[in-house]
């Protein structure tokens, strides 16, 4: 059962804001979500690979030749904040403090 | 003030130490995308959909860096992994654009290796943060208010090496980066530059009895950007952990950086929030299983490197440990070295090397002797000389001198300018007036005042300029004061 501290603390590393309602609404859904994979864990399957992808594919790579990159203006143009040369963004040292 | 002693128990605590080193790979362009890899260029002007983490790209990775990285694996004895995977290591910092960093982490490329007396974990791929420029004050993180990201290094391939904890000092720590440093630059898949940021090295520190085999809690030191830092900030850790316990407190697991400026250590990130990265498989990825090809390609690009060198050069030449390893660790040196003693079957090796790691360096400091006028064959004949006692070494120097500044072939340097060891038939009238004009030496060295002998060697180095065989000198002196 995920209870209502975990679920704050997951919220807070994706940096998620939720509200009581949410909070409640997401330690049913992911306690949900973890009974299933107990489900799934009663099955025999020491004989099978771990799955990490689901594509039979391998080694697909790419030649080590340079591309064209982004005009600067372009590169910045989504940017919430910029100046002439970069993205601004508040100094980490402020979100440092608030134990990140 | 009374005399302290240090009790047994003062120093029973040795210190454990391993590193780990991110190594910025040479390749033309980024890990996961087309953008060039550029040190020192405008702000964000290497930059794409991919390396800036917009939604809806696809990384793919760079065959060269992935044949970099199996040279490195295949360098420090590792075992590969014949099917690795990436994962996404999740944290928000704003260096980071998609919110995790590809990286590897339950099956890295490389496992169990060794280089020197140091043990490999794993060495695996990952990419580069990018670069946050502090705005407003001193450049350090903390104070400034708002920051500005250059994403140019953003992407750039890494490969990440761990140690296991093999080191007992902040020397043999330094001593064996250093060894790590021209290994990978003999490798060629790395500027090594630890001024710019392609070579750096975290320390974990933790001491305990010595005599026990029990770790103690560790701490990890960052950012120590050059080697004197390195071991300037292991040395200091190291000091603290021993006060904090021989004080009766415990050392806490936390992150530390290291200041230059004032040798201090300060906490960097809280320890609750530093470790919890919520790995998982990079969907975006397949799998990496390095064919045969790709493992000979990599192997067929390996040069002899500076361990193996170090030990061939002592083994075969009988060089002095010392003078092996700096001709192997500053290969630019030993391959100076090489091609001069192969231009002269004729030429002693021992005293060509000291004068390449000595004479030589002493005047090019970091400078490339290839890059220099003195060619090869020319500082071989140059030892030939001084070895046949054609020119004493006082000489020997001057032609040195004027061999970096101008080039040119020895011979016709002491020609020129009449650097010729003086003959026997000069010589005879030189030591007499020497003796002559030094009684009271004269009369110790009969007395049996061996060192006395120096005034009388020194006039007739003063009176040929430094043209004659001391020994020779010597030899006469003793011969006509009837000691000979």
């Amino acid at each position: 059962m995920i209870d209502r501290e975990q679920v704050l603390h997951v919220a807070r590393l994706a940096r998620l804001e939720l509200t009581d309602a949410e909070v409640e609404r997401m330690a049913r859904e992911l306690s949900g979500i973890l009974d299933h994979l107990e489900r799934i864990v009663e099955l025999d399957l020491d004989h099978v690979e771990p799955t990490s992808h689901v594509v039979a594919l391998e080694n697909v790579l790419r030649p080590d030749e340079p591309r064209p990159s982004l005009a600067r203006e372009r590169a910045l143009a989504g940017a919430p904040d910029a100046t002439d040369s970069g993205f601004r963004v508040p100094s980490p040292g402020a979100a440092a403090a608030n134990g990140s | 003030m009374t005399t302290v002693t240090t009790t047994p128990t003062e120093r029973a605590y040795e210190p454990v130490i391993g590193l780990e080193i991110h190594v910025q790979l040479r390749t033309q362009t980024k890990m996961f995308c087309g953008c060039a890899l550029s040190f020192g260029d405008d702000p964000n002007t290497h930059t794409c959909p991919v390396c800036l983490g917009h939604p809806g790209t696809l990384p793919v990775p760079n065959a060269e860096a992935i044949h970099f990285a199996l040279m490195i694996g295949l360098a420090l004895e590792c075992e590969l992994a014949p099917r690795s995977i990436f994962h996404r290591k999740n944290y928000f910092y704003p260096d980071l654009p998609k919110g995790y960093q590809i990286s590897q982490f339950d099956i890295p490329l490389w496992r169990s290796g060794r280089l020197g007396d140091v043990r490999v974990h794993r060495v695996h791929l990952e990419e580069d943060a990018a670069k946050l420029v502090h705005a407003g004050s001193s450049g350090r993180i903390h104070g400034a208010e708002a920051s500005v990201v250059d994403f140019n290094r953003g992407g750039t391939p890494l490969v990440e090496i761990v140690t296991e904890p093999d080191l007992s000092s902040s020397e043999q720590a330094g001593e064996w980066l250093r060894l790590l440093r021209a290994t990978l630059k003999r490798l060629g898949v790395s500027d090594v530059n630890m001024d710019e940021g392609s070579l750096r090295c975290d320390a974990n520190v933790s001491i305990r009895p010595v005599g026990t085999a029990t770790l103690g809690t560790k701490t990890e030191l960052k950012n120590m950007n050059s080697f004197r830092f390195l071991e300037r900030g292991i040395a200091a850790e190291v000091a603290r952990q021993e006060e904090l316990l021989r004080g009766g407190g415990e050392v806490e697991q936390e992150t530390l950086h290291f200041d230059p400026r004032t040798g201090g250590l300060s906490a960097l990130r809280s320890k609750e929030e530093s470790h919890d990265y919520r790995y998982f498989p990079e969907p975006d990825l397949v799998p990496l299983a390095p064919t045969q090809a790709m493992i000979d390609r990599a192997r067929t690009a390996l040069p002899e490197l500076p361990g193996a060198r170090a030990q061939r050069l002592e083994r075969e030449l009988g060089l002095p440990g010392d003078v092996a390893r700096l001709l192997a660790f500053r290969s630019e040196l030993g391959d100076f070295y090489e091609s001069a003693l192969s231009a002269d079957g004729a030429t002693d090796p021992h005293t060509l090397a000291s004068w390449v790691t000595v004479e030589l360096v002493a005047r090019l400091g970091d400078v490339d002797p290839a890059e220099s006028p003195v060619a090869p064959e020319a500082l071989a004949e140059l030892v030939r000389l001084i070895s046949a006692r054609s020119v004493s070494g006082s000489a020997a120097k001057e032609v040195l001198d004027a061999m970096v500044a101008d080039g040119g072939r020895p011979e016709a340097i002491v020609v020129e300018r009449g650097l010729g060891l003086a003959g026997a038939g000069e010589l005879d009238a030189v030591v007499d007036r020497a003796i002559e004009a030094n009684p009271d030496a004269a009369e110790k060295v009969r007395a049996g005042t061996a060192k006395a002998m120096g005034a009388i060697v020194g006039a007739v180095m003063r009176e040929t300029k430094g043209r004659a065989d001391g020994g020779e000198v010597q030899r006469m002196v003793r011969e006509r004061l009837g000691l000979g």
